[in-house]
């Protein structure tokens, strides 16, 4: 157990944080706190890094680590997962346990929030007895004002022995002051003296006799030896497992040791009556009872109806009633917004697009460039790009910003609630509606967000029916053909119209997540649910600033710039596979035949399941595809209005029904291939990617070819 | 346990609380993870719950626990041995 294997698991561990000591300087922080506590705005503010928060438990999936100078000092900064307790109930308080205790951060910055600080306490506590060097930040002081909360922060120093600092980190109140305490703290290498916790007299003998004989095993410099001595008793296997990999001590192997931990809890068990399950109890409400009594010193509520007006709004937007009504009236006016604020934009951009290529058609044909070239870069290259911006941008640069909102305001997390019932019913996890959620914005996202999942097979049906919601790739596609081909494209009602198809769309897609998960859950993932609590947050005022920088730039721009390069390369592809002709006629158009008798069977066509195929590395490329396959038959070559679309489209034989099956494949069809390789280095597991691939293509092939065949049968087209 | 209900009228599983109305914690039936989940939250005995309200279907409800909402499914709820307090207390 030299210094070199010690070193070994520290390197590891701090690997797995991604923490590079580019100096033996640097200063290394770890920040920690409960979930919704606004510790990803304190991260984001001190280091300026523009990380995704949402505003429900589990966002911060994977570890952020980032960095910041003060006083001309390195810290680097490392985001620890949201956890309310440290006692290894999940992977999430495991991976914030070793990283406080193996990882050797020079200070840990505990972040609470100052409206329920009480309960905050409990986790400030528990890593007091794990190491002294804490600072904490009580933050959202302005909310807790708004709610008549006053928080004495010199009494609550005082009574914990550490330093506390409120902090607005919104507005980046408090930061300064916090970043001073780090660098006073740090410098002065003082050490303080906080609290400790008074166990009762039988747990406190327990420890006293096991501390001697595991203190000449580990040094009491690395870890705290009361703290791992009540971790040995409380029966916790993952911390005996954690000091092999970080310490690289066996401590199961020490007869001595084991022993002795039997014989006291038989003491305890027998003589006072302490079995395991009330040991735990007894040790949690020794650290509650420590928490009630400093939040009384330091708490004072003027108004004690602060909570009543969240109260008020749950109970409406939970209720029987209106609960599910209204999650459906919320979406319905976003995609309504989207629909009709998202035509003209759209329509200017193309225009500008059209005007741009002639101009360049008439600077190739001045320089004499070859056809071919014109025809790739040109009519290939930019005109798909053209389409990818004109298609998609408009309507992200107003969905996002919305979803964003209602995600602000903490609507999130009472989805979940509302929709529990059903996963329940599915035998699948609670918070896979919050993954869902995500997976409105991006499938791959929401995959990465299974995390959140602590069971392994609720976690699986989680991953594998998350493509069953529609991302914004395919939102558009999903908007072009409802307005067009269902809601007519001009008319009073037809926004009214399109709204409800999306939403019909949507309400279909969450139906095949539950059926497919109940489906999993009875067949390859048998199970019944794990138990599953659900924090409801309190309602935060959305900052309309924020959300539009960063739902523009974080998603929309990632969004889009993820479909331009892919859209790049794919436009010159096409235009060559159009424009090289074998015998008569063109390879793409070779393929689109040989595919042409089965995308009949279900209600297509071969050149709309041609895109599909060629759309496979991103959804959104779908319809530039398929409307570059179709224009290189005919000769129309502007293309400035939906009108122009719905012409294009019925002039290449689109009915009703070719737009409703395309509609449903593109909810039922395979992942992209971003979305299948995160789902492969989630899983690990080439089996599941697959059964992440088929699922949902054969679904969607069995719903277009009843939908297709039944509609002919009654002689519907 | 089960003559203490009989006896008691005012001590059942926390899932037959009517909404609206506080209760004390009395024991948690529950064991291992769940258990340890419950604990997390702050749920020792004497803590006060209320609960608060129900999702559309029932099931989970939503509960006050130290000054968070958090819900519970019904599986849960029955695991939580609670005491009913019949006027309304001065919540913390």
């Amino acid at each position: 157990m030299g210094l070199t294997n010690q070193s070994t698991g520290l390197k590891t561990l701090r690997d797995s944080f991604n923490v590079d000591l580019q100096s033996p300087d640097d200063i290394v922080i770890a920040l920690a706190g409960n979930p919704n506590t606004g510790k990803s705005t304190v991260f984001n503010s001190l280091t300026g890094l523009k990380q995704h928060t949402g505003n429900w438990p589990g966002k911060t999936v994977t570890n952020a680590r980032g960095t910041f100078t003060h006083k001309d000092q390195k810290y680097i900064l490392v985001d620890l997962p949201g956890t309310y307790s440290l006692l290894s109930n999940s992977v999430e308080e495991e991976i914030a346990r070793d990283f406080i205790c193996f990882g050797k951060p020079h200070a840990v910055v505990v972040v609470a929030d100052s409206t329920c600080l009480e309960r905050n306490l409990n986790l400030v506590i528990q890593i007091l007895e794990i190491t002294s060097n804490v600072i904490l930040c009580v933050n959202l002081i302005d909310e807790s004002k708004r709610k008549g909360i006053d928080i004495d922060c010199r009494k609550l120093s005082e009574e914990l022995g550490i330093p506390v600092v409120p902090t607005n980190a919104r507005r980046g109140i408090g930061l300064d002051v916090l970043k001073d305490s780090l660098h006073s703290m740090i410098r002065t290498k003082e050490t303080l003296s906080p609290i400790s916790i008074d166990y009762n007299e039988q747990i406190t003998n327990a420890v006293d006799e096991l501390c001697p004989l595991i203190s000449p095993i580990i040094k009491d410099d690395i870890l705290d030896m009361r703290w791992t001595s009540l971790r040995l008793l409380d029966g916790d296997n993952s911390i005996i497992q954690s000091i092999v990999k970080y310490l690289d001590i066996d401590l199961s192997t020490h007869n001595e040791i084991m022993d002795k931990i039997e014989t006291i809890k038989e003491d305890l068990e027998v003589v006072h009556h302490i079995n395991i399950n009330n040991l735990r109890e007894k040790i949690v409400s020794s650290i509650i009872e420590k928490a009630e009594i400093i939040a009384d010193k330091v708490i004072t509520e003027h108004k004690k109806q602060h909570r009543d007006f969240d109260r008020k709004i749950d109970k409406v937007i939970t209720s029987k009633a209106l609960g599910i009504p209204i999650m459906l009236l919320l979406l319905g006016i976003i995609f309504w917004i989207t629909i009709i604020g998202a035509n003209y934009p759209s329509s200017l951009l193309s225009n500008m697009f059209c005007n741009a290529e002639l101009k360049l058609t008439e600077f190739f044909n001045w320089i004499n460039a070859p056809s071919w070239l014109h025809g790739v870069l040109v009519l290939g290259l930019f005109r798909t790009l053209g389409w990818v911006i004109s298609v998609m941008l408009p309507p992200m640069a107003i969905f996002f910003p919305l979803f964003t909102l209602l995600e602000d305001l903490g609507y999130l997390p009472r989805i979940a609630f509302n929709l529990d019932y059903f996963f329940k019913k599915c035998c699948a996890h609670g918070k896979q509606a919050l993954t869902m959620c995500m997976g409105f914005g991006c499938n791959a996202a929401g995959i990465t967000a299974c995390r959140i999942i602590d069971s392994p097979r609720e976690r699986l049906i989680a991953i594998i029916t998350n493509n069953f919601v529609p991302c914004n790739g395919r939102f558009p596609t999903l908007i072009a053909l409802a307005t067009i081909f269902i809601a007519g494209i001009s008319g009073r009602f037809s926004s009214v119209i399109g709204t409800l198809v999306i939403l019909l769309t949507i309400v279909l897609a969450v139906f095949l997540t539950f059926g497919i998960s109940r489906l999993l859950s009875k067949t390859i993932l048998k199970g019944i649910p794990s138990s599953f609590t659900l924090e409801l947050p309190p309602y935060r005022k959305p900052q309309i600033g924020k959300i539009l920088i960063r739902s523009l730039i974080d998603r929309t721009l990632f969004v889009l710039g993820r479909a331009i390069v892919v859209a790049a390369p794919a436009g010159v592809i096409i235009w060559i596979l159009q424009n090289i002709t074998v015998g008569d006629i063109s390879i793409l158009s070779h393929c689109a035949n040989f595919l042409e008798p089965f995308a009949n069977l279900i209600g297509l066509d071969g050149y709309i399941l041609m895109a599909f195929i060629l759309g496979f590395p991103a959804n959104e490329i779908v319809i530039p595809i398929l409307i570059m396959s179709y224009m290189s038959t005919g000769a129309m070559l502007e293309l400035d209005s939906l009108q122009a679309l719905k012409d294009l489209l019925v002039n290449n034989g689109w009915t009703m029904l070719t737009a409703i099956c395309t509609m449903l494949f593109s909810l039922n069809h395979f992942p992209c291939g971003t979305t299948l390789l995160t789902i492969y280095k989630e899983t690990k597991s080439k089996k599941w990617t697959f059964a992440s691939f088929i699922i949902p293509t054969i679904t969607g092939i069995v719903i277009c070819f009843i939908v297709a065949q039944t509609a002919r049968l009654f002689g519907f087209y | 346990m089960i003559e203490v209900i009989c006896i008691n009228s005012n001590i059942m599983s926390l899932d037959k609380l009517t909404i609206g109305k506080n209760c004390k914690l009395l024991k948690l039936q529950a064991d291992g993870i769940t258990r340890r989940r419950l604990l997390d939250l702050g749920l020792v005995k004497d803590t006060l719950i209320k609960a608060l309200y129900k999702s559309p279907c029932g099931d989970p409800v939503a509960y006050e626990i130290r000054g968070s909402v958090i819900a519970l499914r019904l599986e849960e709820a029955s695991k939580i041995i609670v005491e009913y307090i019949p006027k309304k207390e001065e919540s913390i």
